[in-house]
């Protein structure tokens, strides 16, 4: 039984209570041997390849490391010489324009799909199912599968599409101005379904009656969507959005299988940017710059993880 | 009826929101097949037509021949046997450190339950808010000093590094009922019979989430294995497929393509509910 509402919260008195005269179910409390042979695996994987990695990242940013002489303290030379590197820049608009390009294209989709979705009363599970198959696709298999999707001939799979209805040919991924958006509507296609899911999950959460309250004061079916449902996923939409981004700043795949940054760098983006400076020299890989340009990234992200965070917790509350 | 939608009963009986709904429904249904549908049957059909039909005509319905040589030459030929077996050795590891350290540290954390357990639980919870690519460069020469690259222990390893298993399975002993724990201790049970015998056997769910969505994470990574492991004979498929492209026929790259989704395809059919329900995901969602 919990303890009477009325309980204050004062510090407890000096005189210590007396012993209650049933002694409550005694835990099971460790802190021995035992526990930490159960504590181990945790320990020795997070330290090695968790903890220590963080710690060692932020060292290594302010160090010159190749893996031949010893490291060497050099200050804020590496996040001097990633500002100043002019690709830096390019990487960050094409992360930016990948990510207002993923909002535009992939936040409105499944949040629509969703709301017709919830309304289906006959083999809803179909439509679940099919909209969250490309998300158990194995990404790089989609990738490579749209690559062929995307050839830019006249008889490419997309450009037959388009030709059929008297458009096109698209170069799609042949063409700096079209190459991010190719990535985009892939990745769009690849990550909608799961949105769609938690999207449903959250619908199931509106409460019926006011629905039922808009009726009265005679609401349209829009006007219901309108001013109930979409107010009531406003927590879930946020997340979603938070998500996104955070999701859409590290985006890697896409671009290092689809177009490799090219043409002319219009799609390399700044995790791709990293990777080429740690790993695609082949003259050993410049490790500070590659984990300063990750700590900048990493604030920035950590920030919107935070905010993410204290709305989850302010969301599953209410 | 309280399980309803926007639309009430009463706007299911007005004719003009029914025959709308019924439009969009369809029209929605159709739409999912072309995208959801769409590109694995195309898969699935490429993978057994010949490559000039391919080519010439990727939007015919049904192939002039079938040439179900592909799969057998993608499956031996071209070692797609050996990248299979390789991707599920690197998930099957990566499953079984995962839960060894998901379910021991939730064992540890939520029901022996030390003083410093905040503490820890914290120290665990905060590597959520790291994204990954911090840790890329620091962790691949953490790999390089304990000279794991090219083994399977490179992926393995780093893999069992993951709060959200924890965060998990740690909330799940929670909810579980103390007074069996203390029946058990009062039968003489010590930890460790507890862990195994009366802890785990009541897991059988949330194992269940862990397991299905450790496995089809090992089978989507990419990038990591592909720096861990250089040399071709202990690649995954994820990493081989790319560089294969470059020297083998189309129709056969195809077939490997449609080899390589069908065990993840397969996963998420017998376990649809586990992906769909939004169990699993709105615990995601509410971190």
């Amino acid at each position: 039984m919990t303890a009477p509402p009325t309980v204050d919260r004062r510090p407890a008195p000096v005189v210590p209570p007396p012993a209650p005269v049933k002694r409550r179910v005694r835990r099971v409390r460790g802190g021995g041997l035992g526990t930490v042979v159960f504590l181990l695996p945790m320990l020795v994987v997070f330290g090695l390849f968790s903890w220590a990695p963080i710690v060692q990242s932020v060292v290594m940013s302010f160090q010159e490391t190749n893996l031949v002489t010893a490291p060497t303290f050099v200050g804020l030379d590496n996040f001097r010489a990633v500002l100043a590197d002019p690709l830096l820049w390019t990487a960050v608009r094409n992360t930016l324009w990948f990510a207002v390009l993923a909002l535009l294209l992939g936040y409105p989709i499944p949040l629509v799909a969703a709301v017709l979705m919830s309304e289906v009363r006959r083999f809803k599970g179909l439509y679940s199912t099919l909209a969250y198959l490309p998300v158990v696709i194995p990404p790089v298999v989609a990738v490579l599968l749209w690559k062929f999707f995307y050839d830019a001939s006249p008889t490419g799979v997309f450009n037959t599409l388009l030709g059929s209805v008297g458009l096109g040919p698209v170069p799609w991924l042949q063409d700096a101005s079209t190459a991010m958006v190719s990535l985009v509507i892939e990745a769009t296609w690849a990550a909608a379904g799961g949105t769609v899911i938690i999207y449903l999950a959250a619908l199931t959460g509106v409460p019926p009656e006011l629905y039922e309250a808009a009726e009265i004061d005679g609401a349209s079916v829009w006007g219901k969507v309108w001013h109930v449902t979409i107010p009531r996923l406003r927590g879930v939409l946020l997340i979603t959005f938070i998500l996104q981004i955070v999701g859409t700043a590290q985006v890697f795949l896409e671009p290092f299988l689809f177009t490799g940054g090219g043409p002319a760098n219009s799609t390399t983006t700044i995790l791709l940017l990293i990777y080429n400076y740690a790993f695609a020299n082949s003259l050993g890989g410049d490790y500070g710059s590659a984990t300063a340009l990750s700590l900048m990234l990493a604030v920035v992200l950590g920030v919107l993880s935070a905010v993410y965070f204290r709305l989850t917790r302010s969301w599953s509350a209410s | 009826m309280s399980d309803r939608g926007v639309l009430s009963s009463f706007d299911w009986r007005r004719g003009r929101v029914r025959g709308t709904a019924r439009v969009v429904h369809t029209v929605l249904l159709v739409l999912l097949f072309l995208a959801g549908l769409g590109p694995v049957l195309w898969l699935a059909k490429s993978a057994i037509t010949p490559t000039q039909d391919t080519l010439r005509d990727p939007l015919a319905l049904w192939p002039h021949g079938f040439d179900f040589a592909n799969l057998a030459t993608a499956w031996t030929r071209v070692q797609i046997d050996k990248y299979f077996l390789n991707t599920v050795l690197i998930a099957a590891g990566a499953w079984l450190v995962q839960l060894l350290v998901a379910t021991t540290a939730g064992f540890a954390l939520s029901v022996l339950r030390p003083r410093y357990r905040k503490v820890l639980a914290g120290v665990v919870l905060a590597t959520l808010f790291v994204p990954s690519v911090v840790l890329l460069v620091p962790l691949y020469l953490t790999v390089v000093d304990l000279s794991m690259i090219n083994t399977f222990w490179a992926v393995w390893l780093p893999a069992g590094a993951n709060a959200f298993n924890i965060l998990l399975v740690q909330r799940f002993f929670d909810n579980l009922p103390r007074e069996v724990f203390e029946a058990a201790r009062v039968d003489g049970a010590g930890p460790f019979r507890l862990f195994w015998s009366v802890v785990l056997p009541m897991s059988r769910p949330i194992l269940g989430v862990v397991s299905v969505f450790a496995v089809i994470a090992a089978w989507k990574d990419f990038l990591w294995p592909m720096l861990v492991l250089p040399d071709p004979a202990v690649q995954p498929l994820s990493v081989r497929l790319p560089a294969l492209q470059r020297f083998i026929e189309l129709d056969v790259f195809l077939a490997a393509l449609a080899i390589s989704t069908v065990i993840p395809v397969a996963l998420f059919l017998a376990f649809q509910r586990l992906f769909l329900n939004g169990g699993a995901l709105s615990g995601a969602v509410k971190g």
